[in-house]
Formats: C-alpha cells, sequence, structure tokens
C-alpha cells in the first residue's frame, strides 16, 4: 500500500488491462455454450469483481494485523479503506451477478450457496463498519475494529470458497472438488480472463489509495 | 433444470465448442454493429480514466500545498 501510495505507474497498467479487457472481452471467440450463449462474456466483468473484493480483503486483513502489531494508526487508515473499496467490489459483484443469473438461471436469487455466502460475508463486513461508527473512544474502536477485520476475513473464507463446494452449487467450479484446470475456461477466455482480473483488481486498489490519501490529509489537517 | 445437469451441460459445451447450433449474437457481429457498442465503451472508459487522473492529480496538489503550510 505504501509503495502503491507513492508511485504512479501501475495506474497506466490498470489503464491499459481495462482497455484491453473492454476490446477482449467484446471480440474475441469464446465457445458457443448453451443457456449462456453470449453472456459468456459476463465472465471478464463479473468474476475479477470477487478477485478484486478478495484482494482488497486480504491488504485489508494485512494491514489490520500490522495495526494490532504495531499500534500505528497508519495502518488502521489503510486497512479500512481498503475493506471499504473491497466492500463496494463485492456489491458491484452481487448487481452484476444478478443481473446475470436472471439471464441464465431464470431468476435474480437462486437458493445457491455461493450467493448466500457472499452475502451473509457482505453482511459481516458491513457490521465492521457500524461497529467502527458505534464506538466513541477512538484506541478501542481502532483496536476492535481491527480484531473483527481478522474474524471477518477468516469466516468470508469458508463462507465463498469452501461451503459452495461442499455442497452442490450453480457455479462452475463448485460442487466437488475441483483442480484448476476443472473450472471450463477455455485458452481463448483465459487469454483475456485474466488480465481482466489484474486490471479491474488495480481499479480497485487505485480507489483505495485516492480515499486512503485524502483521510491522510484529513488526519494531518486536523492534527495541525 | 436440475444442478447436475446444468454442470454437465457447462463441462461438455468446452468439448463441443464448435457447436454452432448454440444462439449466439453473429448477426450482430457480422453487421459490424458490435464496433458501435464497443467504441461507446471505449470513449466512456477514456472519460472516466480522465477524471480519475484528474481526482488523483488534485489529491496531490492538496497534499504537497498542507506540506508547504506545515513548514
Amino acid at each position: 500500500m505504501g509503495y502503491l501510495l507513492r508511485t504512479n505507474w501501475w495506474k497506466w497498467v490498470c489503464v491499459l488491462l481495462l482497455f484491453y479487457t473492454m476490446i477482449g472481452g467484446l471480440l474475441s471467440p469464446v465457445p458457443r455454450l448453451p443457456i449462456l450463449n453470449e453472456t459468456i462474456r459476463v465472465l471478464h466483468f463479473h468474476v475479477p469483481m470477487w478477485f478484486g473484493m478478495v484482494l482488497l480483503f486480504i491488504g485489508s486483513l494485512v494491514y489490520a494485523i500490522r495495526y494490532l502489531k504495531s499500534q500505528d494508526k497508519l495502518f488502521d487508515i489503510y486497512s479500512y479503506q481498503l475493506a471499504s473499496t473491497g466492500v463496494a467490489m463485492g456489491v458491484f459483484g452481487v448487481l452484476s451477478g444478478m443481473v446475470w443469473a436472471n439471464f441464465t438461471w431464470g431468476q435474480a436469487w437462486v437458493n445457491d450457496p455461493k450467493l448466500n455466502g457472499s452475502a451473509i460475508s457482505l453482511l459481516i463486513y458491513l457490521a465492521y463498519f457500524i461497529l467502527r461508527n458505534s464506538l466513541n473512544d477512538e484506541e478501542l474502536k481502532i483496536r476492535i475494529s481491527a480484531v473483527y477485520n481478522v474474524f471477518a476475513f477468516f469466516l468470508m473464507v469458508p463462507l465463498v470458497f469452501i461451503i459452495p463446494r461442499l455442497s452442490d452449487s450453480l457455479h462452475p467450479g463448485n460442487g466437488g472438488n475441483p483442480g484448476f484446470n476443472s473450472y471450463d475456461l477455455d485458452s481463448s477466455l483465459r487469454k483475456v480472463f485474466y488480465f481482466a482480473v489484474i486490471g479491474w483488481a488495480l481499479l480497485g486498489y487505485w480507489m483505495a489509495t485516492i480515499s486512503t490519501r485524502l483521510s491522510l490529509i484529513k488526519r494531518r489537517y486536523e492534527d495541525a | 433444470m436440475k444442478m447436475r445437469n446444468f454442470l454437465s451441460l457447462l463441462l461438455s459445451g468446452v468439448f463441443i465448442s464448435a457447436n454452432a447450433q448454440v444462439q449466439m449474437a453473429d448477426d450482430f457481429r457480422g453487421e459490424g454493429k458490435i464496433y458501435v457498442v464497443l467504441t461507446i465503451i471505449l470513449i466512456l472508459l477514456a472519460g472516466f480514466f480522465f477524471l480519475l487522473f484528474k481526482l488523483d492529480h488534485r489529491t496531490k496538489r492538496l497534499e504537497k500545498e498542507l506540506k508547504n503550510k506545515e513548514q
């Protein structure tokens, strides 16, 4: 985070990758699959939201732990801003998924463990913000929210990644025990998908760095 | 549809990817209309990136101003 705050080059990488995602995502050949039809292309837009969310939450977790070790309030600001951008990406993932599900599965919300798990984990993260805002003691608020952040992350992992695999899920790659290769990604989708994931995740980090810098400015302004 | 059927359909889809019977937006592409959609998306993306860079720049200016003030 500190490095990303100081440098600019990765913003241009993000721009490049997202332009590539749009062009490749709309024009590249895709497998002709029943039910999905042309909407298979949503893969490059819906799935990276979740990858981005998880990456941002990992960043948030790392800084929550670093805060607990060092008691440096700077890490709390990093952690908080990464979590709030992560929740935004998760909400985008849910909304885009609902539109896609309405087309492919016939309903915006089906009783699928992956959907319910991700909704629950988003609610757990929303509680993180409520917790933060409901405590008045600055020191206490930061420490409790850092501990809660660790708790929220390790609840999110089984809810999103493990439980859908234990039972059956409409999401491909879930139900049973899939390796990475049984993801039904063919090589033409891979050429865009991996870059799309990096591009969208970088966009999320970019947003998080701007809000982090603004709250650092606010802190210095209040101290001065 | 049963979930198992759906999954096996998805998985088998990889091996029958040459299946031309699945309805895709072939006409739409053939007429070149996809380029209209793509151009619009690219223009909007460029516009939003421009705004984002501007926001970034303004934040940087604010940081500098505050630094100068503190000295």
